[in-house]
């Protein structure tokens, strides 16, 4: 039978504040184990929460980017269940009045059509710690720095389809919470990480099937490969006639499987109730408008503003407004050139293609913007040829300087003079007979292919200094 | 309303709590007695009250993102049953 | 010397009548010679006392002095206290000696004051006799087979029996009010985020309230000034102004208006308690008070909605203690769920365990509605009741127990009956309102306590009352005979 997947996503966000959502601790990743666990993090007796504002300030926004309907009086509730990395015995979370409410996100797929995904709440909550399960003599150890870590929980619709969808969904949404600023972003470090529901219907079927749970994927290549794989063991059972148990499953990356997670096999009951020692959060539209006002431009609006005012495709404007340090060095080196199709060619193909090559990202480019601005006017004013300018680039790269510095060191100045060019057309023309012979003899579509053979010769007597253009012109008028 | 062995098995397991055999029946006839008491709220018509979680009705105050602690591991685990490179220790844990 | 109230031992300290040590001392030793018969006591750290005690005299004789300098206090064992036990009258934390301060214990020792040690109580403060400690019954001054009250009884008994002067309680549904009337002493529960929460071993979050217990009223608004105050680190605690509690004590009641909750005075109410309460109202009226008749409708209602919401807020609360960070581990656990379970079976005793299996009971899938949200909505009609009432009288009056000190063991196989025995205390913590309980006189040789309800953060007025009551009462100065001996 043909399957449809039905997929919808609950992503963790660790917000980037610097102390944790309920307690002064710092939220630094990698510091060793339990040195960022305060006695409010430890649960130790007596100890109480206090409400960080720039979480709260980091969900409003995040809520105005989806332009999602903002909790004006969100409650806090504890979630309860025992585990060795939940110290208190219950999660802090909310429940019934999340601090964001309905919104819609839009994505766009690889065929540059977009869609809409719903996305039913984002609610603020505490992170867990750690078990590590290195042996300590059959032990687990518990590394609680990451409890009370703020979370932004989002929780999408089950509107998604595919893998591809999940993942552009998923990319999407990094792209705008880095934009606003709230997250880092980091999934290596575990900054976004996403449990996915999954289940499959007959094609062309409404009613939904029994989904299950795949917890905590933390790379795009994973969610991509968890579908797949989730897909293919759903249908199998579903073609057999069997049935889908409703579970919470576990990707395991080097096996590349999901399976069912022992720890959920029991039923829990979360027993959700408000928070005593917390009271309810209410914001009024003041604070909102406030925090409105200092949004940033977002990742849909400024990919329109690249195709309308800078004339680029739909394609090359999503890739460069995927980061804003992305778009801000391309708007930046087209400020200083002038030309935003060339600065775009640019940035996607010389700037990222090192970038992925060396690893790096934008903010550690050894070129600066302003850098290959400069570069780019060369090639504007004729001074180089593209082909030189990407030896100029690679100087660059290596820290030779400036465009004009390695221009000048290197003498790579384009040759414009016509004098010194028509020496060297009548150069090629003398020692390439048999060539000149085939040329004249063939018809004009032929001839545009031919007359690439001269311009090759030229450029190679010239060390590719001449100027391409004029020596096309020069072969012209000479080979008649 | 009553309530029966079966049931006290299962709020002792979702509270963690073990209840020795022997103990199980004088356990069910006291949470039942005191169920049988609060049962009395059943005959009030609350209809659409809020409910009321804080006496005062107040509301949240929020807290500027400092980091104000510094690491007091040492003193932390010094107090604790089991701990070793700085790690609590608890029996294995299972995904 | 150990029946001189806080006011009498700050004038006599300053006055170089005797020194913070003299007094520390005659206190500590009286605390070896006679607590054996009371059990009030869970920690006693004399050498840490003493060496407070001399640092005060030190601050004293220098002129650098803050309002408790010097003053002895005893504080009960919910208060986390650096580097001392501070066991919650659990096995739980038999071991456990936090390092921090609860902000109470700071302000306590900002204001100057030594202290004597950590007071027996109920087990999480999930009492009304104090017969669940882990530690032992405390047994009632005036009567040693009788119970103190509980939850705070070994503050209670500490104070009645004089050895202390004062002494920090907690109260959620009348652990400060319940032991201090059947103790004979005075004791005030603030409006709910009056006193800091921070460091106080949590029993039900929206019901816990620290307070003072001491000998008289005045006593009371002078711990209360160093007690109150808003904490940035409690998110419930209170940003309202704190006034000078003893600013009022003063003041004459001509006008003030009384209301007698009528059902406080209803069956149930021991006979010759009643008539205690009434001589005590007369008194009122005769310093110019009027009395009215009001209606606290929903009275009935305040145990069982107390004894849902409470168990509730304390069955999560508990699940903190799970032998892995601190407090009791059980030995060789097979595996995680071994841990869990053992440890928590032995750590807790069956009043606590009762409470967290009701309160799981009361939040599980099913029945919450039912039971917790239920109850949090008759709150709202309880603390209304109040809201009316006050629209016609200042402060309300009443008994602050059904009746006198009950025998050991009398109720211990009964949890319900227990229960009952807070009719008139838990309203005022479903309401977060302050009231206190001050000695009206005796039943059999045992003090009986009259309980006034204020508006919230109204404690100044409550002060006034009852100090204006003990300037023309004595029952407050009457002491036990058991505490006759020992060093004074």
């Amino acid at each position: 039978m043909a399957w449809e997947t039905v997929i919808g996503l609950e992503v963790h966000l660790q917000l980037a504040t610097r102390s944790k959502i309920f307690s002064g601790s710092a939220t630094n990743f990698g510091a060793a184990p339990n040195t960022q666990a305060n006695a409010v993090d430890l649960a130790m007796p007596g100890m109480l929460p206090v409400l960080n504002e720039q979480a709260v300030a980091f969900a409003v926004k995040f809520g105005l980017g989806i332009g999602a309907e903002i909790g004006k009086r969100s409650v806090f509730d504890r979630k309860n269940y025992f585990y060795p990395d939940l110290p208190k015995g219950y999660q802090i979370s909310q429940f019934e009045a999340p601090i964001v409410g309905r919104g819609v996100f839009e994505i766009t797929l690889s065929d540059g059509s977009t869609r809409d995904i719903g996305i039913t709440r984002a609610h603020l909550e505490e992170d867990a710690g750690k078990s590590l399960h290195e042996d300590f003599h059959g032990l687990s150890g518990i590394d609680l720095n990451r409890a009370g870590t703020p979370l932004l929980e989002i929780v999408s619709e089950p509107d998604i389809r595919n893998a591809e969808e999940a993942v552009a969904y998923l990319k999407a949404l990094h792209s705008l919470v880095t934009y606003l600023g709230i997250s880092d972003g980091n999934m290596a470090e575990g900054s976004m990480r996403c449990d996915i529901n999954i289940s499959l219907r007959p094609q062309g079927t409404e009613t939904l099937g029994t989904r299950a749970e795949i917890k905590n994927v933390n790379s795009f290549r994973f969610v991509e490969k968890a579908i797949q794989h989730e897909f293919d063991r759903q249908a199998d059972i579903l073609d057999d006639g069997g049935t889908v148990v409703q579970e919470t499953r576990l990707y395991d990356a080097e096996r590349d499987e999901t399976r069912p997670m022992r720890s959920k096999e029991v039923a829990n009951d979360y027993r959700y109730f408000p928070e005593p020692d917390l009271l309810p959060v209410v914001i009024d539209d003041a604070y909102i408008e406030n925090l409105r006002k200092d949004l940033p431009e977002l990742p849909v609006q400024k990919r329109q503003r690249f195709t309308e005012a800078y004339g680029l495709s739909t394609y090359d404007a999503g890739v460069l407004a995927d980061s804003r340090a992305l778009a801000d060095y391309f708007e930046a080196v087209t400020k200083r050139c002038g030309d935003a199709k060339i600065a775009a060619n640019w940035v996607q193909v010389e700037l990222l293609g090192q970038l992925n090559k060396s690893e790096l990202s934008i903010g550690d480019s050894p070129v600066s913007a302003d850098k290959l601005g400069g570069l780019i006017e060369r090639i504007l004013d004729n001074s180089i040829s593209g082909k030189i300018a990407k030896q100029v680039f690679e100087a660059m790269w290596q820290g030779e300087g400036s465009a004009d510095e390695i221009i000048e060191a290197r003498g790579l100045k384009q040759v414009s003079d016509s004098g010194e060019l028509e020496a060297l057309v009548d150069e090629v023309i003398a020692s390439s007979a048999a060539q000149v012979q085939q040329y004249l003899e063939a018809d004009e579509g032929k001839r545009k292919k031919l007359v690439g053979y001269f311009v090759g010769q030229v450029m190679k007597l010239s060390k590719g200094q001449a100027n391409p253009k004029m020596v096309n012109e020069l072969l012209a008028k000479k080979l008649v | 309303m009553a309530i029966d062995r079966n049931e006290i098995e299962k709020i002792a397991e979702l509270a963690r709590i073990r209840i020795a055999d022997g103990q199980m029946d004088d356990v069910t006839e006291r949470i039942t007695e005191i169920l049988q008491m609060v049962d009395q709220l059943q005959a009030v018509d609350t209809g659409s009250i809020e409910p009321m979680a804080n006496p005062l009705d107040a509301v949240q105050r929020l807290r500027p993102d400092v980091v104000t602690e510094v690491d007091r591991r040492e003193a932390f685990q010094a107090i604790a049953p089991a701990v070793e490179d700085g790690l609590y220790l608890v029996p294995k844990v299972i995904d | 010397m150990h029946t001189l109230t806080v006011a009498q031992l700050m004038q006599g300290l300053r006055d170089k009548q005797f020194s913070s040590t003299e007094v520390t001392q005659c206190l500590l030793q009286r605390i070896g010679e006679l607590d054996a018969q009371y059990n009030s006591f869970i920690t006693v750290d004399a050498d840490r006392a003493l060496a407070q005690a001399r640092a005060a005299d030190q601050r004293l004789e220098q002129g650098q002095t803050t309002p408790l300098t010097g003053i002895p206090v005893a504080h009960k064992d919910i208060f986390c206290t650096e580097g001392v036990r501070t066991s919650c009258g659990s096995r739980m934390l038999d071991n456990f000696a936090p390092p921090y301060d609860a902000t109470v214990i700071k302000q306590f020792h900002d204001a100057g004051a030594v202290v004597l040690g950590k007071t027996n109580m109920d087990e999480f403060a999930m009492g009304s006799s104090n017969e669940s400690s882990f530690y032992g019954a405390v047994r009632n001054p005036w009567d040693t087979g009788r119970v103190p009250g509980g939850s705070s009884g070994g503050s209670a008994a500490a104070v009645a029996a004089c050895l202390a002067p004062a002494a920090t309680g907690t109260d959620t549904g009348g652990s400060i009010r319940q032991p201090a009337a059947l103790c004979g002493i005075t004791g005030l529960k603030p409006t709910y985020g009056r006193v800091s929460r921070l460091g106080m071993i949590a029993f039900a979050s929206s019901l816990d309230q620290g307070g003072p217990m001491a000998r008289s009223a005045e006593d009371c608004a002078l711990l209360l000034n160093a007690m109150a105050g808003h904490d940035p680190l409690d998110s419930t605690s209170a940003e309202a102004p704190v006034p000078n509690y003893t600013e009022h004590l003063g003041d004459s009641l001509e006008g003030l208006r009384v209301g007698l909750p009528r059902e406080y005075f209803s069956e149930g109410l021991d006979a010759a308690t009643g008539e205690c309460i009434q001589t005590a109202l007369k008194e009122l009226e005769a310093r110019g008070a009027t009395l009215v008749d009001v209606s606290l409708p929903h009275t009935q209602l305040t145990v069982p909605t107390y004894y849902i919401i409470a168990p509730a807020e304390a069955s999560t609360n508990l699940s903190r203690f799970d032998g892995v960070r601190y407090g009791h581990r059980c030995d060789d656990p097979k595996d995680l769920h071994d841990l869990y379970t053992r440890t928590r079976e032995e750590g807790f005793g069956d009043e606590v365990k009762r409470r967290i299996l009701v309160g799981t009971y009361a939040l599980s899938a099913g029945y919450y509605d039912a039971y917790y949200k239920k109850a949090q909505q008759v709150r709202r009609l309880i603390k209304q009741d109040f809201t009316q009432c006050f629209d016609e009288v200042d402060i309300l009056a009443g008994p602050t127990t059904p009746g006198p000190a009950f025998g050991l063991g009398e109720k211990s196989d009964d949890p319900v009956s227990m229960y009952l025995e807070d009719i008139y205390t838990l309203a005022v913590n479903l309401a977060g309102l302050p009231a206190m309980s001050v000695p009206a006189g005796f039943v059999g040789g045992l003090p009986v306590g009259l309980q006034l309800i204020g508006r919230h953060f109204d404690e100044s007025r409550l002060l006034n009352v009852a100090h204006q009551y003990q300037q023309h009462t004595d029952w407050h100065l009457q002491r036990p005979d058991s505490a006759a001996g020992g060093s004074n």
